[in-house]
């Protein structure tokens, strides 16, 4: 009995050697197929937001190929990713692209989830000169290191909350403001500060409450005390998921009133659906909405997308997927311009983009960040116990008028 | 440096309070690992997380429709026997080896049970809601939410009611002649095996009553448990193994301490200022205990 396990197991491991070790190198392109590589958080912490990336790229694939395909060199090609699961790991993500364009062979590359992943990566795809469109990366650090193959459809996180500190002027008769500001640790919160400092710089407004909050912290209460204290117009905060629902806890437990609360990640932490008329009036950044009146061939319009999304997905596209799918449009207008699949031409192409996505305009910017979507603001507004967030800036696209100031919490 | 507090001294009841309220929830994860600690030697990595679990079992309540708060009853029922499976798999390998080799299996047990909460419950951020309102007083600037109060009386009655069952019953008797010493306990009829299943089962029971108070004061996530095991480590180091009153005044002194230390020197300084404190006080004891010529136990 024993011989014959040891026996299977010799033969299940060497059979296991020889399927590592010689599995089908993929190349560039590979008969009508170009292939792209992409490194996502399917699992670990970002395993939500990389699941909503990962949806985004196929519906995008699924619908070009649906439509035709790539046409390159009067040949018609369709997209085909091959995915690996970086588990929401730097490290690992960095390893995974290096096997992606050294083992797999792959010359186009499709961002991870986050800014941090996307830092890790852009040095391997950079130093390879493998071009990369990414969709989730807004730090600004990654749009400051002269990158050439790095390219992102979004706008860069230092241009989250300023349109709300200008709405705050604007609202103030055009004189400046006193902004209270709570910003976590990382990466892509603090360059949401650094533009709320150059905002209020700009607008000659004055920031009395500059916290920076631990990584580790559940907890705001203090931070929310010396808001109550001091009396600011605007409350500005950013901390991911668990930043924003913290937030809005304590802020309601405490009964904290300030006349504008703008954040980020609303939608990304369910924001209006798990504190529901707590959230109220809270002013959120977002890359993109489905009301916004962008257009494009392949998916119509941000309301078409939101309808296919959720009939292939079943539940509603956060902008996290909707962005990504802006990705794979990219890809096709340049490899169609470049008219080849020569990584260069392609690189090249990618840089001259100028087009309209149901996502948004996309052009990039010499750091390779788009400079062509503005972001939009959306107040969480409430109807009875359901809350939805609707559009209030830029008012071209706004679908309600914005709630200013907020109403205080004993006359709620 | 800010000078806020000091300008407005209202601030100060509202640090302590905030702190005291914080501390007693922290006591409560303490006293747990320092009751494990003490009776089998076992630095339990995974307490933050059995704290999750704890509060993902609430949430799971919250979301079937039952108010979360009854999870301090359901949870800490489920979390013993989470506790005591736990024990049956994998602790009773490594309670009489040395520290590392148990430091290194709990920690195996942190990284498994983070993964499995993220599989079975997903990567979002969730909260509970409880509705308790909000106390206040001085017109308003000092707010002391309900749900926070009605955690520390919970925290409290549980901490006080362990105590007595430590005391009084034959269990709690056996357990803590176990952590006196093991041997002599097992020569006087004391089935040690059963007492080491029952203690982690406690432990993990305490976790669940925390878990579910956190569920609706702060929020739930797989991967946030850590903070909590390096919390509740640091308050045992503090009070000192065996000393359960110690573990309560350190857990809300810290807890204190954490607040005016983000009011005075910023935010970002406030968990740092904690460990500061914490290398004090273990180079004071260091000195302390060495004129004494004694060892920690």
């Amino acid at each position: 009995m024993n011989k014959i396990i040891k026996f299977t197991l010799v033969l299940l491991s060497t059979l296991g050697l020889i399927l590592g070790t010689t599995s089908t190198s993929f190349s560039k392109v590979e008969g009508d197929k170009i292939i792209l590589g992409a490194a996502v958080s399917l699992t670990g912490k970002y395993s939500t937001n990389g699941k909503h990336t990962q949806n985004g790229y196929n519906l995008a694939v699924k619908r070009i190929n649906e439509k035709g395909g790539v046409k390159v060199g009067g040949k018609t090609y369709k997209f085909d990713i091959i995915y690996y699961d970086d588990e929401s790991n730097a490290g690992r993500a960095a390893q995974l692209a290096e096997r992606l364009i050294k083992q797999d062979g792959v010359k186009y590359m499709l961002g991870p989830y986050s800014s941090g992943l996307t830092k890790a990566i852009a040095p391997i795809t950079e130093e390879n000169k493998i071009p990369m469109v990414e969709a989730n990366g807004a730090s600004r650090s990654l749009f400051t290191k002269g990158y050439k193959y790095l390219f992102a459809v979004l706008s860069p996180a230092n241009q989250y909350l300023e349109v709300a500190i200008d709405l705050a002027v604007e609202k103030n008769g055009g004189k400046g403001v006193k902004i209270a500001m709570a910003f976590e640790q990382d990466a892509f919160s603090q360059d949401v500060r650094l533009g709320v400092i150059d905002a209020a710089e700009r607008t000659g407004s004055e920031i009395i409450i500059d916290d920076k909050l631990p990584k580790e912290l559940n907890d705001m209460a203090a931070t929310l005390a010396k808001v109550k204290a001091t009396n600011p117009d605007v409350l500005a905060l950013s901390g991911h998921s668990k930043g924003a629902l913290t937030a809005i806890r304590q802020i309601s437990e405490m009964q904290v009133d300030v006349k504008m609360l703008a954040m980020t990640h609303c939608d990304a932490s369910k924001l209006a659906k798990q504190h529901g008329k707590k959230s109220e009036y809270a002013l959120c950044a977002a890359q993109w909405h489905k009301t916004l009146t962008y257009e494009d061939e392949f998916f119509g319009n941000g309301i078409k997308y939101d309808k296919d999304f959720n009939a292939e997905y079943g539940y509603a596209p956060p902008y996290q997927a909707a962005e990504s799918s802006a990705a794979l449009l990219v890809w096709k207008d340049a490899f169609e311009r470049a008219n080849s699949t020569d990584t260069e031409k392609v690189r090249d192409a990618l840089a001259k983009t100028d087009m309209q996505t149901f996502y948004g305009n996309i052009k990039f910017g010499s750091g390779g960040q788009n400079t062509a979507k503005p972001m939009v603001l959306f107040q969480v507004r409430c109807e009875g116990d359901t809350c939805e967030n609707k559009v209030v800036a830029p008012t071209k696209w706004a679908s309600a008028k914005l709630v200013h100031p907020i109403p205080k919490w004993s006359e709620r | 440096m800010d000078l806020l507090i000091f300008q407005v001294p209202i601030l100060m009841v509202q640090a302590s309070m905030d702190g005291l309220l914080l501390g007693i929830l922290f006591a409560l994860i303490a006293y747990g690992m320092a009751l494990q600690w003490g009776v089998m030697n076992i630095i339990n990595i995974a307490q933050g997380e059995l704290v999750i679990l704890g509060g993902y079992i609430a949430y799971t309540m919250y979301t079937m429709g039952i108010h979360p708060a009854f999870g301090v009853i359901v949870a800490p029922i489920i979390m013993f026997f989470i506790g005591w499976l736990l024990y049956k798999l994998v602790i009773y390998r490594v309670v009489d080896r040395d520290l590392f080799i148990s430091i290194l299996a709990t920690f195996g047990i942190s990284i498994l049970t983070q993964q499995l909460m993220n599989f079975i419950f997903g990567a979002d951020v969730v909260v509970a809601q409880s509705n308790f309102g909000t106390t206040m007083f001085f017109e308003g600037l000092v707010t002391l939410p309900n749900a926070k109060i009605f955690s520390a009386v919970v925290s409290v009655i549980f901490a006080i009611g362990l105590v007595i069952y430590m005391r009084k019953s034959k269990l709690g008797r056996a357990i803590r002649a176990t952590a006196q010493n093991a041997r002599a306990a097992k020569i006087l009829g004391v089935d040690t095996e059963k007492v080491y299943a029952a203690t982690f089962g406690i432990n993990a029971a305490l976790c669940g009553v925390a878990g579910s108070l956190i569920s609706i004061t702060f929020t739930l996530h797989p991967y946030v448990g850590l903070p909590y095991t390096v919390r509740s480590f640091m308050i045992v180091i503090v009070a000192g193994l065996g000393n359960l009153p110690g573990v309560a005044l350190s857990g809300m002194g810290l807890g204190v301490f954490e607040e005016f230390a983000d009011y005075i020197l910023g935010t970002e300084f406030r968990i740092g200022a904690v460990f500061i404190l914490l290398v004090l006080i273990l180079v004071y004891r260091r000195f302390a205990l060495s004129r004494k010529r004694e060892y920690l136990k």
